[in-house]
């Protein structure tokens, strides 16, 4: 074909990344989240399933976990919130110092909370062979260390890239303000399962 | 180099020039490696389909055996162990192998061609979720030729699969070939909602794309919403086996139920998810084979979202036996019997479409008139057993039987077939040979009565599904030996599909870019298509835009450089210029690490930590940027 088609319009002026719903990869964020909050969701009613069996929760004789290292957790977990929101920030204002040193700082908040989340394994106070509640329990628990982990990955692998070339690249910042997102979305699912790990079983009668 | 000294396609470079460019920047490596490490969509959608069908063929095999075993009473051709693995390998890989990923397939490939983009979003996870799909399909066949096949039905229950009766792998198998298809379900279903939402040619708003695109996004949000279930399920259903939690054992306060709940909140959702692409299926055929478009388009999308709302709805359906309490009876009987509706209404929507347009009866539409006729049959035993006095009496059935092959091989199969011959000149170039198309066609329509509709009368008369023989005198051997007889003629029937295939890709009519005189933008770009798929960027301005005159279009990607075009979710105006993943051997690798992380951790619950280490090195590699982007990009606002 020789003739050259109609063209309307030439598309060399439009951007080559943007930020939130623009972007492709917050849309593979969002669905990653959608089919992970479902799986928290259905495990949740498979809790409240298993609890509608028993006469008192958790079933007698076992104790409701030990609080303080689920309590410290979320405490630090809800006050990651302030450095994930700069990181954030900064990314979506193309700063890359600011980045690189907040990276850092989720890249370490992450780690204590894997240990912490260690030592919550250690104050469940059951094993999940003891009976259906201790399953129900550590399902959850362990479900969200799972997002804690692969989220901390995420992070590590992030700020090594940040500190190369490729974190000049705008594109970059697009990764680094969606990982925000999804952290919010990792310590949001988890006030849900505080509760339902800690106190629910203090408060049920 | 400045951004405007890049090269672009435009008035100045179009033509076999920008052809022999594209072609350059968008085809991968020859030989084994640049096979293993290709992202486009089209190779993953011929390969998909061609192993989808490879299962059907394994499952079908299957069905025959069973058949033969009950074409008479009393009889001791097959044992009863082996038959009930059998049935389980038929029905778990006709729905998890087979049937969601041949949708899958077609939708792999055909959304970026009829939404005129030039690859699917995320091309290499769509790449990695083919081989672990490959992954899971082989998981349980080797197990099964190693006769450590699964014994327990496609949907498992407990305590059947459980710890405590389910002794040995089998029920391992299964449930870790269930882990397998739903990450590449999922994987997919993220691909083509990102794609479907993305990656619309500028002018195709959401009221403008075509009917196959809203079934498929529905399809994909509903798969979203509903495989973590089954997923959750099988994991809990594991971890009983082999590490001894109690999830679904009584003595310990769990409960078998809720791995049905579990099971079926996903499993009624699949049969929509296998649905729902044929509806779209059937419209495109409908709307080319008619000459003109749906009747009532935005009828037809709340009919599809309804459906895909209305089926999360119904899942307790399956569990009317096991005892309900009164007001779950009424309202699940009344969410099954409200699905009816908007099927119901989709179904007067084609009718009309025919009724208003010239019908050209060749093959793919043949393929439609019988979905409506089976369909409806289907739909209709669907709707008896939706009322539970009814149901406890037909439950576990050779009714159920019945019911659901009219539904499943009616409702997904026969537009399935009709897709293929429509399709088949896109992906080949050309077109399948008419005659042995309607041979094959009317023998497997005769044949699937034949084989199915018996059934309905057997289990009526009282004979159970799932066992291996049956006793003479009870007047069930002449509807069982119709269905035996009935299911050969089947098998011959798709034996001639598939030799239509395999003959017209050297003896076919050439095609053409559209031999339909169809009116989507799959048409518009020569069959086969490039690698690229569109040397320009299409503009739209109906949901037929070749029925609308000259096809106009926008030019700029770029052209040394692989490049699409995101535009706006709703209106679809164009947005951003996104780059197009190169091919990556690391899809691969980590589909692979993934196998050996589920595989072993059948075997020790230590393999899921062990495991991880390759998987996150793969993974690492996958994501790690190979090449800076040149500096004279990007643009920023």
């Amino acid at each position: 074909m020789s003739d050259a088609p109609t063209f309307e319009r030439d598309l060399a002026d439009v951007p080559t990344s943007a930020f939130g719903s623009r972007s492709l990869t917050w849309w593979g964020v969002i669905a990653f989240m959608a089919i992970e909050a479902t799986g928290f969701a259905l495990a949740i009613g498979a809790y409240f399933f298993l609890m509608a069996h028993e006469h008192s929760w958790p079933p007698e004789p076992w104790l409701p976990p030990d609080l303080l290292a689920g309590t410290l957790f979320t405490t630090l977990i809800v006050l990651s919130e302030v450095p994930n929101t700069l990181a954030k920030h900064a990314a979506e204002k193309h700063d890359l110092p600011a980045v690189r040193r907040l990276l850092i700082v989720m890249a370490v908040i992450g780690a204590v909370l894997l240990v912490l989340r260690g030592f919550e394994f250690n104050s469940l106070n059951v094993r999940w062979t003891d009976n259906a509640y201790g399953s129900v329990i550590w399902l959850l628990l362990f479900l969200h260390t799972t997002h804690i982990a692969t989220d901390w990955a995420d992070t590590l692998v992030l700020a090594a890239l940040m500190h190369t070339r490729e974190g000049e690249e705008a594109r970059r910042f697009t990764d680094t303000s969606e990982n925000s997102l999804y952290w919010r979305f990792v310590w949001l699912t988890w006030l849900p399962i505080y509760l339902l790990l800690y106190w629910l079983p203090r408060w049920a009668p | 180099m400045s951004a405007a000294e890049l090269a672009r396609d435009g008035p100045t470079l179009h033509g076999p020039e920008l052809a022999a460019r594209l072609e350059r920047s968008w085809s991968r490596d020859p030989g084994l490696l640049g096979w293993l490490a290709t992202v486009d969509h089209k190779e993953i959608g011929r390969r998909y389909l061609v192993t989808a069908f490879v299962f059907l063929a394994l499952a079908g095999v299957l069905a025959l055996a069973m058949r033969v075993q009950l074409a008479r009473p009393d009889q001791n051709i097959i044992g009863a162990a082996r038959y009930n693995e059998i049935f389980t390998m038929h029905g778990t890989t006709m729905m998890f192998l087979f049937a969601v990923p041949v949708m899958d397939a077609v939708a792999i490939y055909l959304i970026p061609l009829m939404l005129g983009t030039r690859a699917t979003s995320f091309a290499r996870l769509n790449a990695f979720s083919y081989y672990v799909y490959l992954a899971g399909g082989m998981l349980l066949w080797i197990a099964f030729v190693l006769n450590v096949g699964p014994d327990v039905g496609w949907f498992a229950y407990v305590p059947l699969s459980g710890p405590e009766y389910g002794v040995g792998k089998r029920a391992d198998i299964w449930a870790q070939m269930v882990t397998f298809t739903e990450v590449a379900a999922l994987s997919v279903a993220v691909v083509l909602t990102a794609t479907i939402l993305k990656q619309r040619a500028p002018g195709m708003s959401l009221d403008r794309m075509p009917l196959f695109a809203w079934a498929i996004l529905v399809t994909s949000l509903m798969v979203i919403f509903s495989m973590p279930s089954v997923a959750l399920a099988s994991g809990m259903l594991l971890s009983d086996r082999l590490v001894g939690t109690q999830f679904y054992n009584p003595t310990e306060n769990g409960d078998a139920l809720l791995w049905q709940h579990l099971f079926w909140f996903f499993g009624h959702p699949e049969v929509y998810i296998i649905f729902l692409p044929a509806v779209g299926f059937v419209s495109e055929i409908t709307a080319t084979f008619c000459r003109r478009p749906v009747f009532a388009y935005p009828v037809m999308v709340m009919a599809v979202v309804a459906i895909g709302l209305l089926a999360f709805g119904l899942w307790v359906h399956h569990m009317f036996a096991t005892g309900l309490p009164r007001v779950g009876y009424s309202f699940y009987t009344a969410a099954s019997m409200a699905v009816a509706i908007p099927t119901g209404i989709q179904i007067f929507c084609w009718i009309t479409t025919m009724w208003l347009g010239r019908p050209r009866f060749d093959v793919p539409f043949l393929y439609v008139v019988a979905f409506i006729v089976t369909f409806v049959i289907g739909g209709l035993t669907g709707v008896m057993v939706a009322s539970v006095p009814l149901d406890l009496q037909l439950h576990d059935s050779y009714f159920i039987v019945a019911h659901f092959h009219y539904v499943l091989i009616g409702g997904a199969v026969f537009p399935l077939l009709g897709a293929i011959t429509y399709w088949y000149p896109k992906v080949t170039g050309r077109l399948m040979s008419e005659r042995l198309g309607k041979l094959s066609f009317w023998l497997l329509f005769g044949s699937f009565q034949l084989t199915f509709f018996p059934m309905h009368l057997s289990g009526m008369l009282g004979m159970p599904r799932r066992v291996y023989t049956y006793p003479a005198g009870l007047g069930l051997e002449l509807p069982n030996f119709l269905s035996s007889i009935g299911a050969f003629i089947v098998a011959l029937a798709f034996v001639l599909f598939i030799a239509n295939v395999f003959l017209s890709l050297r003896r076919g009519a050439i095609a053409g870019p559209n031999p339909w005189k169809a009116g989507g933008l799959e048409w518009a770009t020569s069959s086969p298509p490039p690698p690229y798929n569109f040397a320009h960027v299409p503009s739209v301005g109906s949901a037929t835009p070749l029925w609308d005159g000259p096809l106009k279009w926008m030019s700029g990607l770029r052209v040394d450089e692989k490049e699409m075009l995101l535009t706006t979710v709703v209106s679809a105006r164009p947005d951003l210029r996104e780059p197009v993943p190169e091919p990556s051997i690391w899809p691969f690798i980590s589909a692979l690490a993934l196998t050996v992380m589920f595989v072993s951790s059948i075997f020790s619950p230590w393999a899921v930590l062990f495991g991880l280490v390759p998987l996150g090195v793969a993974l690492i590699a996958w994501f790690w940027p190979k090449q800076l982007e040149p500096t004279a990009e990007p643009v920023i606002e």
